[in-house]
């Protein structure tokens, strides 16, 4: 190539001299970390496009407050005010009190905290047996399995709440099947629109993207380490909780990260299947933005939100780790 | 060492994988304490006898007793036995302490016997004070030896090793054998070690049991084996050998005459149990028992002419192909420096001949 292509520009160089570098190059040469930037800046560029720029706009209005037809931009911090303002009043949730004069917002969290909790146990319950199934059961075909996996992620998520809609309804799948089957006279009413809904139908959506996660680290264990567990005496049981377990920890905690954090702010599902006791923290969001129009409250309420779960999140973390060295200690 | 008394007894014992037989009607006994190998090449069935022994795979047929009690049908953590592995198999997640103490903790000890019996394990694997190192930050010499450590503070009637030294190099290789040699005979322990290398099963064994596509070929001390082998297999396997095929003339007094073709008439010592006159045999010979002259031997020795093909130069030895003509395969030879004859660079292509006395040599049935 390159000798088709120099011969031109070669005869206008000094033969015996070494061509001088363009500036460009000699700058990246000298500056290693600029040519990382320059090589990572498409990813940079949608990162603060989509993920960055978004996040502090939120932030920022969350500051700002919302005046019947136009948002006041003057710094304050009134919303949060109003989010954790005290009150004598007291608010029982499930027999916990909140002593806030608005306290719907904290309620919704808690609750949307506890349904999401709920979802990821239920989600690690179903995920976990299934990925180990494949990870020391299957022999073969395991590309195959895989892919019957991923087939409920085929269709959307909306039409797979929907169809949760129709297996819990009124007249729905269950409800009908009983009455035919005369187990009951008049449907169930308690099937649809309230948390369980919302938890079923969330812990089946996620249940697909739970299982790859906790099969990769499962693969992962090198069989002589059960055989050797085996070997020094352990039960079969006693194997998987000493052995298995904790070497799979990290696809599993991975997975129950995975899981909790988007779900926490899910507001499609407890929309369509949650009725007005499934409600979650997204739908009331949603609504600030929208119906309400205090898109500057609704702001400060993602932001507490993402807040809490990141405490979260950074205290399971801190908690996994912490056990793990404790255990050590004690052993 | 050896009582004599047999710990662990093979009855017919047969594992099939699908329409291979991994290991084929094998029996024999290994005697209470001494250091037992199974020697062969990968896929002779050494590995699945061991694992049989364990507990990972169950016979086709057949019986395998421990002390005793019959144990085929037995899973892996009810058994008296413990394991080292190929790979060592040290728990990643735990330390060194953990990984040792890992069996110790059903053996209802008290917190103190436990941390006596891990401190001692360590003092006899030379690792004190590495209890609290995780794994990832041993050499591969340190991983063995945990886990040998591992398996061995469990106290089992018999410790299975799998090739424990095949992933070490050549010097931790050799430091390991004189180790694990001493650390058997201060436990007192019955090893059953699964190794392709002879020598160090030869180096290593009581016994050895020479293993060859599911079968064991002979069970022997490592000197009969080299010495004595059983069959040509064996005699193949273990060292290089010499083979002079012929017919069978006579026995006499412990000697076979044999026709041995171009090759004229050749001695060898021959056991009771020889075939009759007329039989197919073959004469073996070690290399360092031929002897090389230019001059033709006395009588009463073995005798073939030939000419040196290659010499290899080892400093204190030197090894010898010489071609005979009617003979397919030139005869290996191995000379010591101390009666090396030929130290003239020149000696390629010379004519020379190779020498041995009758009882050096082995008849074996074809």
């Amino acid at each position: 190539m390159s000798d088709i292509a120099e011969p031109g520009g070669a005869a206008m160089r000094e033969p015996s001299s070494p061509p001088a570098k363009p500036l460009r190059t000699r700058i990246l040469q000298r500056f290693p970390w600029l040519r990382g930037y320059l090589l990572m800046s498409p990813t940079i560029a949608v990162m603060l496009a989509m993920l960055i720029v978004p996040v502090v706009a939120l932030f920022v209005r969350s500051f700002w407050t919302q005046n019947v037809f136009e948002i006041d931009t003057t710094f304050t911090l009134r919303n949060y005010a109003y989010i954790f303002e005290l009150s004598d009043r007291i608010t029982y949730w499930f027999g916990i009190p909140f002593p806030l004069a608005n306290p719907v917002y904290v309620i919704l969290l808690v609750k949307s905290i506890a349904m999401s909790l709920a979802v990821t146990v239920v989600v690690i319950l179903l995920a976990y047996p299934m990925a180990y199934f494949m990870a020391f059961r299957v022999k073969r075909h395991k590309m195959l399995w895989l892919i019957l996996i991923t087939i409920p992620i085929w269709t959307s998520y909306l039409l797979r709440v929907f169809a949760w809609k129709i297996m819990l309804g009124f007249n729905g799948v269950i409800n009908s099947g009983l009455m035919n089957l005369g187990i009951i006279d008049k449907p169930l009413e308690f099937l649809l629109y309230n948390p369980i809904a919302v938890i079923i139908t969330l812990a089946h959506a996620w249940v697909a993207f739970a299982i790859l996660p906790i099969y990769v680290s499962l693969e992962k264990i090198d069989r002589s380490l059960l055989e050797a567990a085996t070997d020094l005496g352990d039960k079969p049981w006693e194997r998987f909780w000493h052995v298995t377990l904790p070497l799979s920890a990290p696809g599993t905690i991975a997975t129950i990260l995975l899981v909790f954090i988007p779900t926490v702010g899910d507001y499609v599902t407890p929309a369509l299947v949650g009725g007005s006791g499934g409600s979650m923290i997204g739908n009331s969001i949603q609504l600030l933005f929208g119906r309400q129009n205090d898109a500057p409250l609704g702001s400060a309420v993602s932001v507490v939100m993402m807040a809490t779960i990141t405490a979260i999140v950074c205290l399971f973390l801190w908690l996994v780790d912490y056990r793990k060295i404790r255990a050590r200690g004690m052993n | 060492m050896s009582t004599g008394e047999s710990i662990i007894s093979l009855r017919s014992v047969a594992k099939h994988f699908g329409s291979v037989r991994a290991v084929d009607d094998v029996s024999f006994d290994i005697r209470r304490g001494e250091f037992f190998s199974l020697l062969g090449p990968s896929g002779c069935g050494k590995t699945t006898l061991l694992r049989m022994l364990a507990g990972f795979e169950v016979p086709t047929s057949g019986a395998i007793l421990i002390d005793g009690q019959d144990v085929s049908t037995v899973p892996p953590h009810a058994r008296p036995t413990n394991m080292v592995f190929q790979n060592y198999a040290i728990f990643p997640h735990l330390s060194v302490r953990e990984n040792i103490a890992y069996g110790l903790r059903k053996k209802g000890l008290s917190k103190q016997e436990l941390a006596q019996t891990v401190e001692d394990a360590l003092a006899l694997i030379k690792m004190t004070g590495y209890g609290d190192r995780a794994s990832h930050q041993l050499s591969g010499g340190q991983r063995q030896r945990v886990a040998l450590a591992r398996a061995l503070v469990c106290k089992p009637k018999v410790l299975l090793l799998d090739e424990p030294l095949g992933a070490l190099d050549k010097k931790l290789r050799e430091e390991m054998q004189l180790e694990l040699r001493q650390i058997q005979r201060t436990v007192g322990v019955t090893f059953v070690f699964v190794t392709h290398d002879q020598e160090e099963a030869l180096a290593l064994s009581d016994r050895i049991a020479v293993m060859s596509r599911g079968k064991a070929l002979q069970i022997d001390a490592a000197n009969r084996l080299y010495e004595a082998p059983n069959c040509k297999e064996v005699a193949a396997f273990i060292g290089s050998m010499n083979f002079f095929q012929g017919s069978l003339r006579e026995t006499s007094g412990g000697t076979a005459l044999v026709d041995a073709g171009p090759l004229g008439q050749l001695s060898a010592s021959a056991a009771e149990n020889a075939p009759g006159p007329g039989s197919q045999v073959s004469i073996a010979v070690r290399p360092e028992k031929l002897r090389l002259a230019w001059d033709k031997p006395a009588a009463g020795q073995n005798a073939i002419a030939g000419r040196i093909a290659t010499e290899a130069y080892f400093g204190d030895r030197s090894h010898y192909h010489v071609a005979v003509e009617g003979l397919a395969e030139p005869i290996a030879v191995a000379m010591q420096k101390s009666d090396r004859l030929l130290d003239d660079a020149s000696s390629i292509g010379r004519p020379v001949w190779i020498s041995w006395a009758p009882e050096a040599a082995v008849l074996l049935t074809e």
